[in-house]
Protein backbone atom coordinates (compact mmCIF):
# COMPACT_ATOMS: atom_id res chain seq x y z
CA UNK A 1 0.00 0.00 0.00
CA UNK A 2 2.56 2.51 1.13
CA UNK A 3 5.61 0.33 -0.46
CA UNK A 4 5.94 3.22 -3.26
CA UNK A 5 8.55 5.84 -2.68
CA UNK A 6 5.53 8.18 -1.45
CA UNK A 7 6.24 10.96 0.98
CA UNK A 8 3.73 9.85 2.64
CA UNK A 9 1.44 13.38 1.46
CA UNK A 10 -1.46 12.65 4.34
CA UNK A 11 1.23 13.06 7.14
CA UNK A 12 0.19 11.36 10.47
CA UNK A 13 -2.77 9.23 8.93
CA UNK A 14 -1.84 6.31 10.88
CA UNK A 15 -2.15 2.82 9.45
CA UNK A 16 1.66 2.19 7.76
CA UNK A 17 2.83 0.92 10.67
CA UNK A 18 2.64 -3.08 9.85
CA UNK A 19 3.89 -2.10 6.07
CA UNK A 20 6.70 -0.38 7.86
CA UNK A 21 7.80 -3.35 9.60
CA UNK A 22 8.05 -5.70 7.03
CA UNK A 23 9.89 -3.30 4.60
CA UNK A 24 11.99 -1.35 7.05
CA UNK A 25 15.45 -3.36 5.91
CA UNK A 26 15.35 -1.82 2.40
CA UNK A 27 13.19 1.15 2.75
CA UNK A 28 14.18 3.95 4.93
CA UNK A 29 12.75 4.51 7.83
CA UNK A 30 9.68 7.60 7.61
CA UNK A 31 8.65 9.20 10.60
CA UNK A 32 5.30 7.25 11.02
CA UNK A 33 4.04 10.54 12.89
CA UNK A 34 3.75 13.86 11.55
CA UNK A 35 2.49 16.14 13.54
CA UNK A 36 0.05 18.62 11.54
CA UNK A 37 0.68 22.28 10.96
CA UNK A 38 -1.97 24.97 11.81
CA UNK A 39 -1.84 28.30 10.99
CA UNK A 40 -0.33 30.13 14.12
CA UNK A 41 -2.66 33.32 13.39
CA UNK A 42 -5.83 31.32 13.05
CA UNK A 43 -5.32 29.27 15.97
CA UNK A 44 -4.36 32.33 18.38
CA UNK A 45 -7.09 34.53 16.42
CA UNK A 46 -4.70 37.13 15.91
CA UNK A 47 -6.32 39.50 13.28
CA UNK A 48 -3.63 41.89 12.87
CA UNK A 49 -0.71 41.47 11.86
CA UNK A 50 1.17 44.39 12.82
CA UNK A 51 4.39 45.46 11.61
CA UNK A 52 5.43 47.19 14.97
CA UNK A 53 4.83 43.64 16.50
CA UNK A 54 8.79 42.50 16.27
CA UNK A 55 8.16 39.69 18.99
CA UNK A 56 5.03 38.53 16.85
CA UNK A 57 7.52 38.57 13.94
CA UNK A 58 10.39 37.19 14.55
CA UNK A 59 9.92 33.45 14.65
CA UNK A 60 9.15 33.70 11.13
CA UNK A 61 11.93 35.56 10.07
CA UNK A 62 14.66 32.56 11.02
CA UNK A 63 18.53 32.60 10.30
CA UNK A 64 19.16 33.91 7.19
CA UNK A 65 16.23 36.78 7.79
CA UNK A 66 14.12 35.05 5.03
CA UNK A 67 10.47 34.54 5.54
CA UNK A 68 9.52 31.55 6.31
CA UNK A 69 7.85 29.79 4.01
CA UNK A 70 4.43 28.32 4.63
CA UNK A 71 4.77 24.83 4.09
CA UNK A 72 6.88 24.83 6.90
CA UNK A 73 5.54 26.93 9.28
CA UNK A 74 1.49 26.17 8.22
CA UNK A 75 0.56 29.25 8.07
CA UNK A 76 -2.66 30.06 6.08
CA UNK A 77 -2.63 31.56 2.71
CA UNK A 78 -4.30 34.88 3.65
CA UNK A 79 -1.92 35.56 6.97
CA UNK A 80 0.83 34.57 5.10
CA UNK A 81 0.51 37.24 2.93
CA UNK A 82 -0.60 39.77 5.82
CA UNK A 83 2.59 38.25 7.46
CA UNK A 84 4.73 39.18 4.45
CA UNK A 85 3.88 43.01 3.75
CA UNK A 86 4.20 43.36 7.62
CA UNK A 87 7.88 41.76 7.36
CA UNK A 88 8.73 44.07 4.75
CA UNK A 89 7.65 46.96 6.51
CA UNK A 90 9.14 46.25 9.47
CA UNK A 91 12.67 45.76 7.39
CA UNK A 92 12.17 49.12 5.74
CA UNK A 93 12.48 50.58 9.33
CA UNK A 94 15.18 48.50 10.76
CA UNK A 95 13.30 46.51 12.83
CA UNK A 96 14.10 42.81 11.07
CA UNK A 97 17.36 42.50 8.60
CA UNK A 98 17.05 41.96 5.40
CA UNK A 99 19.70 39.53 6.05
CA UNK A 100 23.00 38.87 7.81
CA UNK A 101 25.89 39.09 7.41
CA UNK B 1 -11.52 62.90 2.69
CA UNK B 2 -10.07 62.03 6.74
CA UNK B 3 -8.04 59.45 6.32
CA UNK B 4 -5.65 57.53 9.49
CA UNK B 5 -2.31 57.20 8.49
CA UNK B 6 0.50 56.18 11.26
CA UNK B 7 3.98 57.45 10.79
CA UNK B 8 6.85 55.84 12.28
CA UNK B 9 10.60 58.27 11.82
CA UNK B 10 13.50 57.01 13.11
CA UNK B 11 15.75 60.14 14.20
CA UNK B 12 19.63 59.51 14.41
CA UNK B 13 20.76 58.96 17.68
CA UNK B 14 23.23 61.88 17.39
CA UNK B 15 19.86 63.84 18.27
CA UNK B 16 19.32 64.94 21.56
CA UNK B 17 15.89 65.09 22.94
CA UNK B 18 15.00 68.68 22.46
CA UNK B 19 15.94 68.15 18.60
CA UNK B 20 13.54 65.10 19.03
CA UNK B 21 10.54 67.20 20.48
CA UNK B 22 11.56 69.75 17.92
CA UNK B 23 10.60 67.45 15.12
CA UNK B 24 7.46 66.34 16.57
CA UNK B 25 6.12 70.02 16.80
CA UNK B 26 7.50 70.68 13.06
CA UNK B 27 5.45 67.71 12.28
CA UNK B 28 2.61 68.78 14.67
CA UNK B 29 3.16 72.12 12.91
CA UNK B 30 2.21 70.55 9.46
CA UNK B 31 -0.92 68.68 10.40
CA UNK B 32 -2.45 72.00 11.89
CA UNK B 33 -1.82 73.84 9.18
CA UNK B 34 -3.43 71.45 6.60
CA UNK B 35 -6.12 71.03 8.71
CA UNK B 36 -5.48 67.48 10.13
CA UNK B 37 -4.91 66.09 13.87
CA UNK B 38 -2.50 63.77 15.95
CA UNK B 39 -4.50 61.37 17.62
CA UNK B 40 -1.69 59.35 19.44
CA UNK B 41 2.25 60.36 19.59
CA UNK B 42 4.54 57.54 20.84
CA UNK B 43 8.30 57.60 21.29
CA UNK B 44 9.87 53.92 21.67
CA UNK B 45 13.35 55.45 22.75
CA UNK B 46 16.45 54.10 21.42
CA UNK B 47 16.14 51.20 19.98
CA UNK B 48 18.96 49.38 17.87
CA UNK B 49 18.85 48.46 14.29
CA UNK B 50 18.39 45.61 12.63
CA UNK B 51 21.20 46.47 9.90
CA UNK B 52 23.47 49.82 9.75
CA UNK B 53 21.71 52.63 8.05
CA UNK B 54 24.48 55.04 6.71
CA UNK B 55 26.94 54.65 9.84
CA UNK B 56 24.40 54.53 12.32
CA UNK B 57 23.50 51.56 14.91
CA UNK B 58 20.34 52.35 16.53
CA UNK B 59 17.72 55.45 16.57
CA UNK B 60 15.30 56.75 18.20
CA UNK B 61 12.14 55.39 17.30
CA UNK B 62 8.73 57.80 17.20
CA UNK B 63 5.26 57.02 16.24
CA UNK B 64 2.78 59.27 15.25
CA UNK B 65 -0.81 58.50 14.47
CA UNK B 66 -2.63 61.54 12.33
CA UNK B 67 -5.73 61.62 11.16
CA UNK B 68 -5.68 63.76 7.92
CA UNK B 69 -6.12 63.74 3.88
CA UNK B 70 -3.24 62.17 1.46
CA UNK B 71 -2.16 66.01 0.50
CA UNK B 72 -0.96 65.94 4.34
CA UNK B 73 0.54 62.95 4.26
CA UNK B 74 2.51 64.18 1.11
CA UNK B 75 3.73 67.07 2.90
CA UNK B 76 5.17 65.35 5.33
CA UNK B 77 6.88 62.86 3.17
CA UNK B 78 8.49 65.47 1.61
CA UNK B 79 9.60 67.28 4.71
CA UNK B 80 11.19 64.62 6.66
CA UNK B 81 13.31 63.35 3.23
CA UNK B 82 14.76 66.61 3.53
CA UNK B 83 15.45 66.18 7.40
CA UNK B 84 18.99 65.20 7.83
CA UNK B 85 18.25 64.18 10.84
CA UNK B 86 15.65 61.31 10.21
CA UNK B 87 17.63 58.49 9.06
CA UNK B 88 14.17 56.43 7.83
CA UNK B 89 10.39 57.05 7.74
CA UNK B 90 7.64 54.93 6.78
CA UNK B 91 3.97 55.90 6.40
CA UNK B 92 1.18 53.54 6.57
CA UNK B 93 -2.56 54.13 6.12
CA UNK B 94 -4.65 52.12 8.56
CA UNK B 95 -8.23 52.87 8.91
CA UNK B 96 -8.95 50.18 6.42
CA UNK B 97 -7.14 47.82 8.18
CA UNK B 98 -8.89 48.35 11.25
CA UNK B 99 -12.01 48.21 9.98
CA UNK B 100 -11.89 45.04 8.64
CA UNK B 101 -9.87 43.95 12.06
CA UNK B 102 -12.93 44.84 14.21
CA UNK B 103 -15.70 43.77 11.88
CA UNK B 104 -13.33 40.06 12.01
CA UNK B 105 -13.47 40.09 15.67
CA UNK B 106 -17.35 41.70 16.46
CA UNK B 107 -18.05 38.70 14.14
CA UNK B 108 -15.93 36.11 15.89
CA UNK B 109 -17.86 37.26 19.71
CA UNK B 110 -21.28 37.44 17.94
CA UNK B 111 -20.53 33.86 16.56
CA UNK B 112 -19.24 32.27 19.74
CA UNK B 113 -22.16 34.11 22.00
CA UNK B 114 -24.25 32.42 20.04
CA UNK B 115 -23.65 29.05 19.73
CA UNK B 116 -23.31 29.29 23.79
CA UNK B 117 -26.70 30.18 23.69
CA UNK B 118 -27.49 27.22 22.27
CA UNK B 119 -25.43 25.15 23.84
CA UNK B 120 -27.82 26.42 27.23
CA UNK B 121 -24.68 28.42 28.62
CA UNK B 122 -24.80 32.43 29.45
CA UNK B 123 -23.72 34.11 26.13
CA UNK B 124 -19.97 35.36 28.16
CA UNK B 125 -17.46 32.93 29.30
CA UNK B 126 -17.18 32.96 33.13
CA UNK B 127 -14.16 33.09 35.14
CA UNK B 128 -12.49 30.07 35.38
CA UNK B 129 -13.44 28.88 32.49
CA UNK B 130 -11.70 27.58 29.63
CA UNK B 131 -8.80 26.20 28.84
CA UNK B 132 -6.10 26.04 31.71
CA UNK B 133 -2.76 28.72 31.14
CA UNK B 134 -4.28 30.46 28.71
CA UNK B 135 -2.00 33.47 28.84
CA UNK B 136 -3.13 36.97 29.35
CA UNK B 137 -3.00 39.14 26.62
CA UNK B 138 0.72 40.80 27.22
CA UNK B 139 1.00 40.77 23.53
CA UNK B 140 2.15 44.55 24.09
CA UNK B 141 5.50 44.24 26.11
CA UNK B 142 7.07 43.91 22.74
CA UNK B 143 9.56 46.84 23.60
CA UNK B 144 10.85 45.62 26.67
CA UNK B 145 13.77 43.61 26.39
CA UNK B 146 14.37 42.37 29.76
CA UNK B 147 11.00 40.39 29.69
CA UNK B 148 12.94 36.95 29.34
CA UNK B 149 14.74 37.16 32.47
CA UNK B 150 12.16 38.45 34.57
CA UNK B 151 9.73 35.22 33.55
Amino acid sequence: MNGRKSFGGGGGRGKTSSSSQQQGKDQQRRPMFRRRKVCKFCSDKIDDINYKDVKLLMPFVPERAKVLPRRISGTCAPHQRKLRTAIMRARQLALIPYTTE
Amino acid sequence: MKRTYELVYVVSPDANDEQVADLHTQVDAIVQRMGGQIEKTDNWGRRKLAYEIGRHKEGTYVLEVIKGDGDLMKEIDRRLRVTDLVIRHLTVRVDEEQAVVERTKGKRTENSRRRRLARGLPADRQPGEGQRGEPDDDRDDRFDLGAEEIR
